[in-house]
């Protein structure tokens, strides 16, 4: 029988520990697809920040260094000036990404360092029980803002991939969606072209990944995935904020 | 073998080229030296003060609270280290920018040199610094001015190598007013 | 052999470089300021990497990164930034990550002083991070010291696969000694087959430090807890003076133990015989010989420049009838050699 569809080499046979409904998996897949694509697992190191995404070592068949929470861009930086000629991307979540690990991934971006960063934005800290990043919604109900996010105390929604867009050291910034076929489909082409972008040598590329966490939103997964199409998209709208087309440094 | 010297005074005033060229001296002489510079926050405000200890055994303490000599090059660095040099050591004042009747100790040797006025009259008020230092060589038993004169060209830049004569020349004249201070 | 005039940090920078760390990452604070100018010049040179980072949080975990890679790395830094990096130290202690930090300490709490201290014994000895690790830990007291124990700390951190580090007050960081600037012994950089380098021709490898299974983390620490104990066992260094025939044993590391040898040769011209233990490694500390010498020696000063940090080590490790006196000096008071013989006199002549 000629098979059409089956589990990427780069992605081991393993029961998953993500919640029914997430898209962490999703995002799991769509990478290990790119790196089987591009013929690069055995010289790709992966480096998880701390959240869900922490067992990124126990799907993928791949080197994989645990980074502090929020510091995989500089983990990622000191292993791939010690080892150029090697795939290195860092793997987080908003709270790691956005929150406490800001400064890391902007000088990381800015130095343009030759690294990718995947980026999970579920809008909450989801492995320590939903509460409240920077990325929640205004209005949005956490753990920790029981009464909705207010703008005039908690300020608004930080939006990372066009943040990162306006660094010259970035040669690739797009936000992309998990909750459908079609926008799957957009998001394994970004995942690709930023690890194309970075076997080509041309600096710092970040996929931002809208990401469904119905346990903490406290819904189901189908609302989940309604929640990505009419609340997330509308504030974080999709698409690609740069992209360099050759070495164009300054 | 034991000497130790605090040198102070403001920056511009040569401390830091008589002192590394105490120091060059004496490890060429195959001595243990230490040098302690002043820095950090110590430095700023254009302060220079420098401690050397040299010795032909292992130094212990880089520091000292009673110095053999001191070479105090303004009234700041006086006031500070006076009071510390040992009884019996020298104390040598730049008297062109201390006042004579500051010099109080009657225990020590103070040799009092208007080190600007002495060096102007070689030529250039620039080897103030070395008319100090040939006081403090007259009085030195560990380093004397062969010694000096063998380390100048590796301490100087380059472009400086057609003063060294000059210099010299300042160094003998500090000696030599120092020969004349009863010890 | 050759010795030249060298700046404590500067020799430090040097036996990086000598030692074969070809990756420096760091930020900028006093007083170990040179280290970093220096390697920012110098390791370019010999194909090496200078990145300055942009904060004590990136430049450790960067560290991380290029130890993961199996390269010899490191960074430096003071008291503020020495506590910013603490996390990625445990970590990397925990994942088994051998590297080297360098602590040119200021006085603190807080943003303190630039004055010599040593004030971070505590923080550097007895954890500073969290969780159940310690860091090697050497303490020149020379400028050959910084430029030899740099060296050495490369070697313990490969050998054990754990952080090394090496604090200094700034007295011995910014003065100058003459200096030989070659290693005593050809540098050796052993293999690191652990190290992540991508999976060609291999099984996948991982370093990490999360263990959530039943048990997992404890059996990690009892190796870990091994570990330590081997280190414990071959790894102390010390220096003695003195201490055949002494009545009273000084212990000090870093500055105040120079000072102390100059107090010990002049408490010995007026015939009072003291010695000195000096620690060269804090972490694994030398119990057993200041046990041993003090079953002779009754009487035992310590000498520091904080309030009383090591100080807490020797109690523990003295015989039980030793009489432990303390002079210390915090917040950049350096004693003179008049101020530890007084101490000595006045600890001799108490019942
Ligand atoms: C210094 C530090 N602070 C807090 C934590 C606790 N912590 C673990 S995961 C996490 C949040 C992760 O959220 P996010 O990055 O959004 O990833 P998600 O779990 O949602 O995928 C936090 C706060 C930690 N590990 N380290």
């Amino acid at each position: 029988m000629n098979r059409i569809f089956q589990r990427p080499a780069s992605l081991l046979d393993r029961p998953t520990h993500f919640c029914p409904g997430c898209t962490h998996g999703i995002a799991h897949r769509l990478i290990a697809e790119a790196i089987d694509e591009l013929g690069i697992r055995e010289r790709t190191i992966g480096i998880p920040g701390v959240g869900c995404c922490v067992f990124l070592y126990h799907y993928f068949p791949i080197d994989v260094l645990e980074a502090p929470h929020g510091r995989a861009p500089a983990c990622a930086t000191g292993m791939k000036r010690a080892q150029p000629d090697k795939i290195i991307f860092a793997y987080q979540g908003d709270g790691d990404m956005a929150a406490i690990g800001t400064s890391e991934v902007i000088h990381a971006a800015n130095r343009g360092e030759n690294v990718t960063v995947f980026y999970i934005n579920n809008s909450v800290y989801g492995m320590t029980g939903g509460q409240m990043a920077p990325t929640t919604l205004l209005g949005q109900q956490t753990t920790t803002s029981p009464y909705g996010r207010d703008f005039k105390s908690e300020g608004y929604p930080i939006r990372m991939a066009e943040m990162l867009a306006t660094l010259e050291g970035v040669c690739y910034s797009t936000r992309v969606a998990l909750h459908t076929p079609r926008h799957v489909n957009q998001a394994r082409k970004a995942v690709i072209k930023a690890l194309e972008m970075q076997n080509a040598e041309m600096g710092f590329s970040v996929v931002e990944m809208l990401s469904t966490c119905n346990t903490n939103w406290r819904v189901t997964p189908l609302e989940a995935i309604d929640m990505i199409e009419n609340e997330m998209i509308p504030y974080y709208p999709l698409g690609v904020f740069k992209e360099r087309t050759g070495k164009d440094f300054l | 073998m034991y000497g130790d010297v605090i040198m102070g005074g403001f920056g511009g005033q040569g401390i830091q080229v008589i002192s590394q060229l105490v120091v060059e001296a004496a490890i060429r002489k195959g001595l243990e030296v230490t040098y302690l510079p002043s820095y950090g926050v110590e430095k700023r405000g254009g302060r220079t003060t420098v401690t050397v200890v040299l010795s032909d055994h292992e130094i212990g303490s880089p520091i000292t609270n009673h110095p053999l000599c001191v070479i105090a090059m303004d009234v700041l660095a006086l006031d500070k280290y006076q009071a510390m040099v040992a009884p019996g050591g020298s104390l040598i004042a730049n008297t062109s920018l201390i006042p004579d009747e500051k010099i109080e100790r009657g225990d020590i040797s103070a040799i009092t040199i208007r080190c600007n006025e002495e060096a102007l009259s070689l030529g250039t008020a620039k080897v103030a610094n070395m008319i100090a230092l040939g006081a403090f060589l007259e009085r030195s038993p560990i380093l004397g001015f062969d010694d000096i004169e063998r380390v100048m060209g590796d301490v100087f830049p380059e472009r400086l190598h057609a003063k060294i004569p000059l210099n010299l020349k300042a160094l003998i004249r500090g000696m030599e007013i120092a020969a004349a201070v009863p010890v | 052999m050759d010795r030249r005039l060298t700046k404590g940090n500067i020799a430090l920078a040097e036996g990086a470089i000598q030692a074969h760390c070809r990756y420096y990452f760091g930020y900028p604070i006093t007083p170990q300021n040179d280290i970093p100018e220096y390697l920012s010049r110098n390791l370019p040179k010999v194909g090496g990497v200078f990145i300055p980072a942009e904060s004590e949080i990136a430049s450790i975990n960067m560290v991380m990164g290029a130890a993961a890679s199996g390269k010899r790395a490191m960074t430096s830094s003071s008291g503020p930034g020495i506590s910013l990096m603490q996390e990625a130290l445990s970590y990397m202690a925990g994942s088994d990550i051998p590297c080297v930090v360098v602590n040119i300490m200021r006085s603190g709490p807080g943003l303190g002083g630039i004055a010599p201290t040593q004030g971070d014994y505590s923080q550097a000895v007895h954890g500073g991070g969290h969780g159940d690790y310690h860091s090697i830990v050497l303490a020149p007291a020379s400028v050959q010291e910084m430029f030899d124990l740099t060296i050495k700390a490369f070697e313990l951190a490969d050998t054990y696969r754990n952080p090394a580090m090496i604090i200094a007050d700034a007295m011995i960081g910014q003065f100058q000694e003459p200096c030989r600037l070659t290693p005593r012994e050809p540098v050796v950089v052993p293999d690191k087959p652990w190290a992540l380098t991508g999976c060609k021709g291999r099984a996948p490898q991982l370093l990490k430090s999360l263990y959530l299974a039943d048990g997992e983390q404890e059996a990690h620490n009892l190796v870990m807890k091994q570990k330590y104990d081997i280190i414990r066992d071959r790894e102390v260094m010390y220096e003695t003076r003195h201490l055949e025939d002494a009545e009273l044993m000084i212990v000090a590391f870093g500055t105040p133990a120079r000072i102390a040898k100059t107090a010990i040769e002049n408490l010995r011209a007026r015939g009072i015989r003291a010695g000195l233990l000096r620690p060269i490694s804090l972490f694994p500390f030398p119990v057993h010989q200041v046990h041993d010498f003090s079953i002779r020696i009754k009487k035992i000063l310590v000498v520091e420049m904080n309030t009383g940090q090591m100080l807490r080590d020797v109690q523990i490790s003295a015989h039980r009838d030793s009489r432990i006196f303390f002079y210390g000096r915090p917040g950049g008071g350096v004693p003179y050699p008049d101020d530890i013989e007084a101490q000595v006199v006045a600890a001799l002549e108490e019942a």
